[in-house]
């Protein structure tokens, strides 16, 4: 189980989301997983055997190193990025539920969701309306808080994104105050401010799609208030009922185009 | 075989599986197993190496190693999921086994046609009858299996912290040593996020029990109030087909749930008109 299997898991998350949620996907596949298995892992991989202090004294290199280094860059990365994705599972999810409750639909022979087959259900892509729509919602705004979270606790773990070459350290047992030095200190500030970067271009993208959905959201609502203002105050009962079926079928079965003989 | 290898396995068991059983297997694989592979098997990568004891005695080093970490953590928790994981696989037995009988069944109603054959493989199985015990005995020993590995290593490793330093008395050390442990913070952060994330899925577990206990005893309380329809006359009807649905229905009752289930779903393979007694 690693990035792959997550990249398959997501992949098909992919399909149910908006253009800049196919985008931050990508942006969080190639430009931060991928750097963070082809590249930083690399630069991180020596940081504790090159981590040399300037004693003799058994034991203060590591405790040294723990003092400095609570949680290691790559290991912070590595959480952030599962965490990050994972919101993606719920829309997942109740795109998976959507889909058994349409085929349980079909099987019965509702005439109100007309598909060919299952297969059709399967491949089907449900539009983001309704319950989904906060489904999809709340999942960005996880993501957000993640994202914000981790790079909060990054800069407050290492006071500032800069990786320094030089650290004094006087924990028990370095005798007095010991210099201790990191393993290339300015590979790893380039690759720490390029992670941060992405993260906030993540950030944004994620901002930009949730107020992408309010929009969509808002603009919907007011053409179906528009829609019900101008219909005339003599309107049959059977238009106003037909009008009110469309709008619970084009709730239910999002993609399929009925014609109803008014 | 390795974690990708456990990953197919159990994929199939998802689908015969509860919500709750599919969420409890997403936290599994994507808070317990990826973060294991991904993340703390490299802080746990240099343990030996970079154990280091304020001496030069040889073997001093290996011995404290050994005293302290009788087994390391990464191994345990290898263990723990692996051992978490497998009763799952009880189920899909179990299903295999039904998926089987049912093929048989449609064998000899004359109904062996690859469609037919294929919609077995494909439907997903009742949780009802004989698979809800091994369903719930499978989340019994999964709960189990946590639970033994939470004492575990609460038994090994005390207060689930990793401590920066640890004096040792063992020969070869002359007197004693003290020793120190790389990376004791994040090991720590590494332990606690396990241990949380197992006290998550023993949580999802409880619940899914509960779930299907009740579930049970709803389907109960409703197939009392709900009697199943008579046998209808005996007298000179015996080789009617109402009589002959009734003997069948009598085989079927003592077979699972999940075999009502397919005539339900196919009744072509039942005479018209007739309900199944014992569904």
């Amino acid at each position: 189980m690693d990035w792959g299997a997550l990249h398959t898991i997501l992949g098909g998350v992919n399909k149910h989301s908006t253009s800049i949620g196919k985008i931050w996907l990508t942006v969080l596949f190639i430009f931060r997983i991928m750097i963070l298995v082809v590249a930083a892992e690399r630069v991180w991989g020596d940081e504790q055997d090159d981590f040399v202090c300037n004693t003799l004294q058994p034991g203060c290199k590591n405790v040294c190193y723990d003092h400095f280094f609570p949680i290691s860059h790559i290991r912070l990365w590595a959480l952030q990025l599962i965490f990050v994705s994972t919101p993606a599972l719920l829309v997942a999810m109740h795109v998976a539920y959507r889909r058994h409750e349409k085929k349980r639909q079909f099987r019965k022979g509702d005439q109100k969701c007309e598909y060919k087959d299952i297969e059709e259900i399967r491949k089907q892509r449900f539009r983001i309306e309704g319950s989904l729509w906060w489904t999809y919602t709340s999942s960005i705004f996880f993501r957000l808080v993640f994202e914000a979270v981790f790079m909060y606790a990054f800069y407050f773990m290492y006071d500032g994104f800069r990786m320094p070459r030089l650290m004094k350290c006087n924990a028990w047992p370095c005798p007095n105050t010991v210099d201790c030095f990191v393993s290339r200190p300015t590979e790893k500030t380039v690759f720490t401010i390029f992670m941060i970067a992405v993260s906030s271009i993540c950030i944004l993208l994620n901002v930009a799609e949730l107020c992408y959905l309010l929009t969509k959201f808002f603009l919907r609502r007011s053409k179906k208030a528009g829609n019900s203002k101008h219909q005339p105050n003599h309107e049959n009962k059977e238009e106003t009922k037909q009008n009110e079926m469309n709008e619970l079928i084009s709730d239910s079965c999002q993609n399929t185009v009925i014609g109803f003989s008014s | 075989m390795n974690w990708a290898g456990l990953y197919t396995v159990l994929s199939g068991v998802n689908r015969h599986s509860t919500s709750i059983g599919r969420i409890w297997l997403s936290v599994i694989f994507i808070f317990r197993i990826m973060v294991l592979v991904v993340a703390a098997e490299s802080v746990w990568g240099d343990e030996k190496s970079a154990f280091t004891c304020n001496t030069q005695q040889p073997g001093c080093n290996s011995v404290c190693y050994d005293h302290f970490f009788p087994i390391s953590h990464i191994r345990l928790w290898a263990l723990q999921l692996i051992l978490v994981t497998t009763p799952a696989l009880l189920v899909a037995m179990h299903v295999a086994y039904q998926q089987h009988q049912e093929k048989k069944l449609l064998v000899l109603t004359g109904h062996a046609d690859p469609k037919h054959m294929e919609e077995v493989k494909k439907h997903k199985m009742r949780i009802s009858g004989s698979l809800w015990w091994t369903y719930v005995c499978s989340v019994v020993f999964r709960l189990l299996f946590e639970a033994v590995f939470m004492y575990i290593f609460y038994m090994l490793y005390p207060g689930y912290q990793m401590v920066r330093l640890v004096k040792c008395e063992a020969y070869p050390c002359p007197n004693t040593v003290d020793c120190f442990i790389s990376r004791p913070t994040e090991k720590t952060i590494f332990t606690v996020f396990m241990l949380v994330t197992s006290s998550i899925c023993i949580v999802l577990n409880m619940a899914e029990l509960v779930y299907l206990v009740v579930r049970a005893c709803a389907r109960r309380g409703q197939h009392n109030s709900n009697p199943p329809s008579g046998k209808g006359s005996f007298y000179g009807h015996k080789l009617s087909a109402e009589y002959k649905q009734n003997e069948i229905n009598q085989l079927l009752t003592e077979q699972d749930g999940s075999l009502k289930d397919m005539l339900r779903r196919n009744p072509g393979l039942q005479e018209k008109g007739d309900r199944c007694s014992a569904c």
